[in-house]
């Protein structure tokens, strides 16, 4: 560096900490160097992020969040939707994209999770990043079904009915909690306006708040790897561990690759199949919103089918409340519920390489039963159905409460002492 | 502080009590911006019942009106889909309208002022999706060969009779909602006001 550029960082860095940030977050972050394909997808996520906000951006430029009727009849934010689809230059790239990315966000942060799941990430000392990274998840359904709302379409309507009724389950204060997110009596103009500023605002703050949450207690503790084993327990005489290499230039130029994979099957579905067969934009959707009428067949976006498979199991009446109170608390639990994993997983070793026979076969059932709710989800209850979403509910939730004995009873393999790396 | 140094008692006192005030009037600021997610007074007014008429409204047809932003159904049932209420009786969760999901005018075997004409807020009390009209009979509704008619709500599959009353075990709890309505003539009905209120 020449001197003069260095007088210009030092002139810097006595007024703020960016090289010692630089340091202490890339080029001197040490992560272990036996990550493999399963660690793309945090920085994937990441990069879904500035994707879904910068366009976003340029989404609001045109968007109108307006529940009364143009001159056509047509409602003015569905109207608006079609404006930029077909009349604003790129408008509808800008649009793909971003409905796209709501998809893709949940894709790789559904691997990202499943991951943790699969190397012990979320046990001591990462138990805050869990946390973090499930309350992210959680205001990230929020921010998903807030925008869906906005282009004001049948499925928008009718799907912001079901959820914002859900609430008005809860006893005592249910439904005045209801009628205060509507903001009206029914979902109308009001709920539009309201569930656009925190779309746009409120719960994108609160999102990267946690997201740099999330980063921050992950780099105070350092990162997990395949092998789960804490690379912080063998250093170098300079302090550094033996199995860490400097986040960047390698793991950025690692990610990268990622990124450029990531891309490719991303816009691929951008440019080829932008409604994803009608699980990423339904096609109920491009009618517009009709409070009179019910489309004959609703269903969540994909992203939310396991969940509300579970909502939809639960019909039985218990201590004097209904079952929809119940299915409510079901699916709250059934999110909710991942967050206790660093507490519900007793097994003395971190990754599912040492574990025994018993979790893996665990962690098998609970995907498939996953898979099997989020199928149950987009299609219509019948009793067979329902008798199935029931049994994989039971599943889902055994996966969790009966870890603490499953992963004790496990016979692990010893952890290595240091991580496997060819 | 050094540890010689003793605590000032009264600065710490009022510190707290600077605090206490500061919370309340955190809380009490807060109170004008969750006021205003509630219905606004326009959302309030809205409100207004309507008139509709029913004459040309032929047996076995159903007609469905806004009133509040919501569909009211008002079907025109025929002596055969009041004769199927009998056998439904046995099969709802609330035969008789005990919990209050109509006007006391409405607390009878047909939920309805009149025999023929019910009125209901075709909204699904489960999640608020409008239920689907399955007025056919038998194996040709696709509910099967003993269905004597009535609505299916699509969403999750709660079943109702031709008197809105929901079926047992249904993710439903409640009956349909009877609206209060009342006749300004023979066939005049004005929904969302029955005079009594």
């Amino acid at each position: 560096m020449t001197t003069k550029s260095q007088a210009v960082l030092n002139w810097i860095d006595e007024r703020f900490p960016l090289t010692s940030t630089w340091k202490a977050h890339l080029s001197e972050y040490y992560a272990p160097k036996n990550f493999n394909f399963w660690y793309f997808f945090g920085s994937l996520a990441l990069l879904v992020l500035v994707i879904q906000i910068v366009t976003g951006i340029f989404l609001v430029m045109h968007y109108k969040p307006d529940a009364s009727l143009n001159a056509s009849g047509v409602p003015v934010a569905f109207a608006s939707v079609e404006y930029i689809m077909r009349e604003v230059p790129g408008g509808w790239l800008i649009r793909y994209l971003h409905s796209t990315g709501a998809s893709a966000f949940f894709i790789v942060v559904y691997l990202h999770m499943f991951r943790g799941l699969l190397y012990g990430s979320y046990r001591k000392p990462r138990e805050l990043i869990w946390i973090f990274g499930t309350l992210i998840f959680l205001v990230l359904m929020a921010e998903a079904f807030m925008g869906y709302l906005l282009p004001w379409g049948q499925m928008s309507f009718w799907g912001a009915q079901v959820i914002v009724n859900l609430f008005s389950a809860i006893p005592v204060i249910g439904p005045d909690l209801s009628l205060v997110i509507r903001g009206d009596f029914v979902v109308s103009d009001a709920t539009l306006n309201r569930f656009f500023s925190f779309h746009v605002i409120a719960v994108p703050l609160v999102l990267i708040g946690l997201v740099v949450a999330h980063i921050v207690a992950l780099h105070e503790v350092g990162s997990n790897n395949p092998d789960g084993v804490e690379i912080k327990k063998k250093k170098d005489s300079t302090g550094k561990p033996l199995d860490g290499i400097p986040f960047h230039p390698y793991y950025t130029v690692k990610d990268i690759v990622g990124v450029v994979a990531f891309l490719f099957f991303f816009s691929a579905v951008v440019f080829f199949a932008p409604e994803g067969g009608g699980y990423f934009l339904e096609f109920n959707n491009f009618i517009p919103a009709d409070p009179l009428k019910t489309p004959p067949h609703i269903a969540p976006v994909w992203y939310f089918t396991p969940f509300y498979s579970i909502l939809r199991a639960v019909t039985y009446p218990l201590f004097g409340l209904d079952a929809k109170f119940w299915g409510v608390v079901a699916m709250g639990a059934s999110v909710v519920i991942i967050a206790f994993l660093p507490w519900l997983d007793r097994s003395p070793v971190k990754s599912i390489r040492y574990k025994g026979p018993i979790f893996k076969i665990a962690v098998v059932i609970f995907v498939i039963a996953f898979f099997i709710l989020g199928y149950l989800g987009v299609l219509p209850p019948t009793p067979g159905r329902t008798l199935v979403s029931q049994i994989c509910s039971v599943l889902y939730f055994a996966f969790f409460l009966l870890m603490p004995w499953y992963s004790k009873l496990d016979k692990c393999k010893p952890e290595p002492e240091r991580v496997n790396f060819k | 502080m050094s540890v010689d140094q003793k605590m000032d008692s009264s600065r710490r006192t009022l510190l707290l009590a600077t605090s206490a005030a500061g919370g309340v009037a955190a809380v009490a600021t807060a109170v004008p911006f969750v006021a205003s997610l509630t219905p606004s007074e326009r959302a309030k007014a809205a409100g207004a019942p309507v008139e509709v008429d029913v004459s040309k409204l032929a047996p076995g047809e159903m007609m469905t009106v806004e009133w509040r932003g919501k569909p009211v159904w008002i079907l025109h049932r025929t002596p055969e889909m009041l004769a199927s209420l009998d056998k439904t009786d046995a099969k709802v969760s609330d035969p008789a309208s005990d919990k209050p999901m109509q006007p006391e005018y409405a607390k009878n075997k047909h939920r309805s002022i009149k025999p023929d004409y019910l009125v209901a807020v075709g909204i699904c009390t489960h999640l608020g999706c409008s239920p689907s009209e399955k007025f056919k009979m038998g194996a040709e509704s696709g509910m099967g060969a003993d269905w004597p008619g009535g609505f299916l709500c699509p969403c999750h599959g709660s079943i109702f009779d031709l008197a809105g009353r929901v079926y047992s075990s249904m993710p439903a709890p409640d009956n349909l909602e009877i609206p209060p309505h009342q006749y300004l003539a023979d066939t005049t009905i004005l929904v969302g006001e029955d005079g009594k209120a």
